[in-house]
């Protein structure tokens, strides 16, 4: 148990130094936000006030707990854009793209594995063979690629989905499902590529260890080899697998959004770098680096928790 | 209908693939040959298409029926309008041919450099580590690990707006990224190699630290480095060409494939009329993917022959 | 016995194994029979083929072989035709096997007994609880300490040595007609071994139960098997009962494997008294982080002289080395180099340091970069040392060829990935010449090779050592090398010296507990050895010996 109280204060380290590399980047911008802010009509006084305004008179280690101590809060300041609060723009946004990443991953995370273990299972045959070069292309293609293949056949060749995902909250559950489908599709294909072949590859592994043909040489019949032999030791390293790639959603989703319109974080996100909306950047990439160390994290605290060694110790 | 062109498409590159592969087996020396003859077919058709694109892209000039930023007074042609546009003219009257030819040289050449960087920064770094150890190592693993915590497409983007949005800093910054996975992959590899008895031989002879490197480390990791490279090079050029797809990536006016896609994305919803205007933006975005594809295809077959799986 | 019933027959055997896309033959058609309570050994060298032979007799092949000819029978029934149901049904219940790490082999996930039970329970043999009782039985019978509550600890947390026994017992769950035993000592000490190969012998017979033993150990085999059969490549050499095969072998492969035991180069005179020795270890400790592994050691070596290194696993003997090479600075105590005390981290000492004491290792294979040519390997220490060149430095390297017995023409251009295990060890030698040394540390060179080519080796080191006047730091745990080799003997426990001395004096009575401990231990080719040795010990003792252990 003591390995996962380390592994958590490990990854409470790891957000606190993501936070400060987060904040402490924008301090290498060349120049002054202020001057940024306002371009070519810089007076010394206007930049003066902008300076007050937003605090940059004060020293970057006050600043920084500020920041964080109010990001904590759910409070990310102010945008430079509309002048909103940030927060309030991202709390729909957030919503949506977890609605979306979720979709993908219902479907993906049992057609991977069903796929990635009878892959295994019959490796060598024609179906794995298949089941390799068919994964192998889809995670070669640019999300867009695949995405502009299902538009193409799903919603403009044969109507099937919408084109845009027009979301709002006040749409009920199944045309908000339907709306979302062709970017959760275009994930799923992504996604599912991966993690099939990460489970292919863990589960021949497991196979073939000394253990496994020692139960064969038991007499033991084949189905009672994966579930009572293989099974339980095939659980951390298939818990790593959809962890590791329910984190790669999250750099999914950025461009999947932006090409179906999708009024997530992703596009929130894309369209403040373009206008350099630092606080919105900022707070974004917390948000997906936070997501991605906590998945990440609770991957490595349940193979702790799944691994026989480790939770009967000597 | 759909159907019956995919398994066209399919045979076609099948057999394109074994006699590309034929031709190898007969025209290189016997070990070559044998080597060679031992190439599943996927392999032999990624070899053949990378081929295909190194040519396309040193060559461009002499494929490309213009200049690369060669403006004409016809805008918005659709293909077929005007014989001398065989694509068709973007919105400002270049040929889409033309951009089409050129992207494929800027987006893979740009791609290359920054793999490039990434793997002399990332490899010389993870050697190091391995090989000195103690609080460089510690330092260099801890500094990747914090790096590494952060999405890289997140980070990438983060960064370009610190910095402004520029071709230059787009590779600076993708090669620095993407040295952190060299890094992992190169400290991995070394850290196996300098536990063997031939380094400690090699140090207690009185070694110094380039030899030790250049001669005993470099030889052994040559293999799994080069596979790596072809992985980190499909990462790295489907991250510019998803950066370019958001616009902010290769910047105007040198053609890439990624700002390709998205400035033509809207001719998609032409495909009940005309299928081939329709195309025009999966063409950039199936010339990424068939790139990627092809490179994949290579790397998994000397993966699968270094590894020396048996199954 | 032999007018017994036959219990399995193999006629013919072929199997072929995969490399790469071809498939090469691995075994070429060996004959075996097996009566019931025989215990058969197969021994051979490493690619023999036995372990695949053993397998074969249960009818199975390992992932990448197959077998292209003859028939298996077992008892009557076709195994090489039977459907997978029908060997299921043979499988665990009436061929049983132990394979040779056992902690590799219990699935991590369940606790011994729930393993132990499972054969009974699916072939219907008898239910879980009986069987649980069977097993605790079975784990007395095997002395495993405490074997009411052992069963329900997990694999890790259970001794390598009781985890072979326990796998044994799993063997023995349904009371099988044929046990195969897969080198199932191989990985253990040899004070471990003892106790394994006393449980395994005495429960087979007990259970009058028909084994193949497979084994490269010969001292082994003598005692375990009823008969011997001696593979060579994939074919059998000979096969006898196994006193004939020990007093009267026929064929020179089996009488050269015998004969490798009687190596005894002649004594050597005496040290001059007054002599400064080469190297001299004084009062060394030394720790791993924060665990101390090292406890005050001291010995010296003198010029043309071998002192041999004697300890187990963890008895500190590498550990040492490391400290005398500089890899790892002592916390206590000093190196001396002809009565200089050398610097203790090796970055600190200079070239003329380190050229003096060189290194040779156990495992040829990692010892040499396999993208390098011979003629690197062997000239970059003779240009960094002497200076050499160009011509030079060729002649010099193919000199040094000639020393280790390997024709320079032939093999200055090779890889090492274009040797045998035996030329790839000579190289090494090679390459601690090179440096022209007064010192050589030779760590378990022979453990990694077979037999013969292991005496090979070690004539080399002995005449080398003659004609250079080398000295010698041999570490081994291999006490017939040592009565070969040494002049002088410093034996290891953990981390501590617990005696040393001259070799004749060492091997003569009375020694130190452990040490006497240690050699008896050591399997002998007598067949009686073992019987003799447990009589000598007393059964109760063994046991007492088994439970301290713990």
């Amino acid at each position: 148990m003591s390995l996962v109280a380390k592994r958590l204060a490990l990854g409470a380290v790891t957000l606190f130094v993501v936070s400060l590399i987060i904040f402490g980047a924008v301090e290498l911008l060349p120049g002054d936000f202020a001057e940024e802010i306002l371009g070519q009509g810089a007076t010394p006084e206007a930049v003066a006030a902008i300076r007050q305004e937003l605090g940059l008179d004060r020293t970057p280690v006050t600043r920084y707990f500020d920041w964080l101590g109010s990001a904590v809060q759910g409070d990310f300041g102010v945008s430079f854009g509309n002048q909103r609060s940030v927060a309030e723009q991202l709390a729909p946004r957030f919503g949506n793209t977890l609605f979306l990443a979720l979709v993908a991953a219902c479907i993906a995370v049992p057609l991977a594995l069903v796929i990635g273990v009878l892959a295994a299972l019959y490796r060598n045959s024609i179906f794995d063979k298949v089941a390799n070069m068919t994964t192998l292309t889809s995670i070669s293609s640019p999300e867009f690629f695949v995405a502009y293949i299902l538009i193409l056949f799903l919603a403009v060749m044969n109507p099937v989905f919408p084109s845009l995902s027009n979301i709002s909250s006040d749409l009920d559950f199944w045309t908000r499902l339907d709306r979302t489908m062709l970017p959760a599709l275009t994930l799923t294909l992504v996604v599912t590529a991966h993690m099939m072949r990460m489970t292919r590859a863990a589960i021949i592994n497991l196979l073939a260890s000394p253990y496994i043909e020692m139960a064969r040489l038991k007499g033991v019949s084949p189905a009672r080899v994966i579930v009572r032999h293989a099974l339980p030791n095939a659980l951390a390293p298939i818990i790593n697998v959809i962890a590791l790639n329910l984190a790669y959603l999250i750099t999914g989703v950025v461009v999947v959004e932006v090409v179906f319109v999708y009024p997530g974080v992703g596009q929130l996100f894309v369209d403040s770098v373009k206008i350099r909306d630092i606080p919105i950047v900022q707070a974004c990439c917390l948000i997906f680096a936070a997501t991605y160390i906590l998945l990440n994290l609770t991957a490595d605290v349940l193979s702790i928790i799944t691994n026989p060694r480790l939770r009967h110790p000597k | 209908m759909i159907w019956l062109y995919i398994a066209l498409v399919f045979v076609v590159a099948a057999a394109a693939a074994w006699m590309f592969r034929f031709i190898l087996v007969s025209a290189l020396p016997r070990q070559g040959s044998l080597l060679m003859s031992s190439m599943p077919l996927t392999a032999s058709f990624g070899l053949l298409m990378i081929l295909c694109y190194v040519v396309l892209a040193v060559f461009s000039p002499v494929f490309a029926p213009y200049g690369e930023a060669e403006v004409f007074d016809k805008f918005n042609a659709l293909p077929g309008d005007d014989p001398r546009f065989l694509l068709g003219t973007d919105q400002i009257g270049r040929d889409l041919l033309t951009r089409l030819i050129y992207g494929g040289r800027n987006t893979i050449g740009i791609a290359f450099v920054t793999t490039v960087l990434a793997f002399l920064l990332g490899a010389m770094m993870g050697f190091l580590a391995a090989t000195v150890g103690g609080w460089l190592d510690q330092l260099l693993s801890r500094t990747v690990d914090a790096l590494m915590a952060i999405p890289q497409l997140i980070f990438a983007l983060l960064l370009i707006t610190i910095f402004g949005q520029s071709t230059i800093n787009m590779i600076l910054v993708i090669a620095v990224l993407d040295s952190t996975r060299v890094f992992r992959l190169a400290r991995a590899v070394a850290v196996n190699i300098v536990v063997m008895d031939y380094i400690e031989a090699a140090q207690l002879r009185g070694e110094r630290l380039p030899y030790l490197i250049f001669r005993e480390i470099l030889p052994n990791a040559t293999a799994p480095l080069i596979a790596e490279f072809g992985l980190r090079f499909c990462f790295v050029f489907l991250l510019i060409a998803s950066l370019s797809f958001l616009g902010l990536g290769i910047q105007p006016p040198l053609a890439d494939w990624g700002t390709m896609v998205r400035d033509l994305s809207q001719f998609i919803n032409f495909a009940s009329f005309d299928l081939l205007i329709a195309s025009l933006p999966l063409m950039p975005a199936g010339a990424i993917a068939l790139l990627t594809v092809s490179v994949n295809f290579v790397v998994d077959w000397m993966l699968h022959k270094s590894s020396g799986l048996k199954e | 016995m032999t007018d017994q019933e036959l219990l399995i027959k193999i006629r013919g055997l072929k199997i072929e194994g995969r490399s790469e896309d071809t498939w090469n033959e691995i075994v070429h058609g060996v004959d075996l029979d097996l009566h019931r309570g025989e215990v058969m050994g197969l021994i051979g060298e490493s690619g023999a083929g036995k372990s695949t032979i053993g397998l074969a007799a249960m009818g199975f092949t390992r992932d990448g072989c197959r077998i292209s000819d003859g028939t298996i029978e077992f008892d009557g029934i076709d195994l090489r035709n039977a459907s997978a149901g029908v060997k299921r049904g043979l499988l665990g219940k009436r061929i049983a096997y132990v394979a040779q790490s056992a902690a590799a082999s219990f699935n991590p996930a369940h606790r011994l007994i729930d393993q132990h039970t499972e054969a009974p329970m699916i072939h219907g043999v008898s239910s879980t609880k009986e069987s649980q009782e069977d097993a605790m039985a079975l784990y007395e019978r095997l002395r495993l300490p405490d074997p009411e509550n052992i069963g329900f600890r997990y694999p890790h947390q259970v001794s390598g040595g009781q985890l072979q026994r326990a796998m044994t017992a799993m063997a023995m769950s349904c009371r099988p007609d044929l046990i195969i035993f897969d080198e199932p000592t191989t990985a253990l000490d040899v004070t471990t071994q003892i106790e394994v190969l006393a449980a395994i012998r005495d429960i087979v017979e007990q259970f009058n139960t028909a084994a193949i033993y497979i084994t490269h150990d010969l001292a082994v085999v003598a005692q375990m098997a009823d008969t011997i059969k001696v593979l060579l490549k994939g074919d059998e050499v000979e096969a006898a009962d196994t006193r004939t095969m020990l007093s009267a072998p026929k064929e020179d492969y089996t009488k050269s494997l015998w004969a490798v035991r009687s190596f005894s180069p002649p004594p050597k005179p005496p040290v001059p008294s007054g002599e400064t020795p080469v190297i001299s270890v004084n009062n060394v400790s030394a720790a791993y982080g924060v665990v101390p592994v090292l406890f005050d050691v001291n010995f010296n070596i003198y010029r043309g002289r071998t002192v041999a290194v004697v300890g187990e696993s963890g008895s500190g003997k590498s550990t040492t080395a490391r400290c005398i090479t500089g890899l790892l600075p002592p916390t206590k105590g000093q190196i001396l180099a002809d009565g200089e005390p050398l610097p203790a981290n090796y970055r600190k000492r200079n070239r003329e340091q380190l050229r003096q004491a060189q290194m040779i290792y156990q495992m040829a294979d990692t010892a040499l970069n396999p993208k390098v040519r011979i003629s690197e390997i062997i000239g970059r220490p003779v240009q960094f040392y002497t200076g050499l060149t160009g011509n030079d430095r060729r002649k010099r390297v193919e000199a040094l060829l000639e020393q280790i017995e390997l024709d320079p023409a032939d093999y200055y251009n090779r890889l090492p990935t274009e040797l045998s295990g035996g030329q790839k060890q000579r190289i090494g030698i090679a390459r601690a010449l090179a440096a022209e040394p007064k010192f050589i540390i030779c760590d378990e060179v022979t453990s990694a090779l077979d037999q013969l080519v292991a005496e090979g080796i070690l004539k080399l080191l002995d005449k080398l050592q003659r004609d250079l006047d080398l000295a010698y730091m041999f570490i081994t745990h291999d006490l017939a090398t040592v009565r070969s080799i040494a002049d002088e003997v410093v034996v290891m426990k953990q981390g501590k010296v617990v005696e040393q001395g001259e070799k004749e004096q060492m091997f003569q009575p009375p020694h130190h507990p452990y040490t006497d401990l240690l050699l008896s231990s050591v399997p002998e080719m007598d067949p009686d050895w073992l019987t003799n040795l447990l009589k000598e010990r007393g059964v109760e003792n063994l046991g007492d010996a088994a439970a301290a252990r713990i």
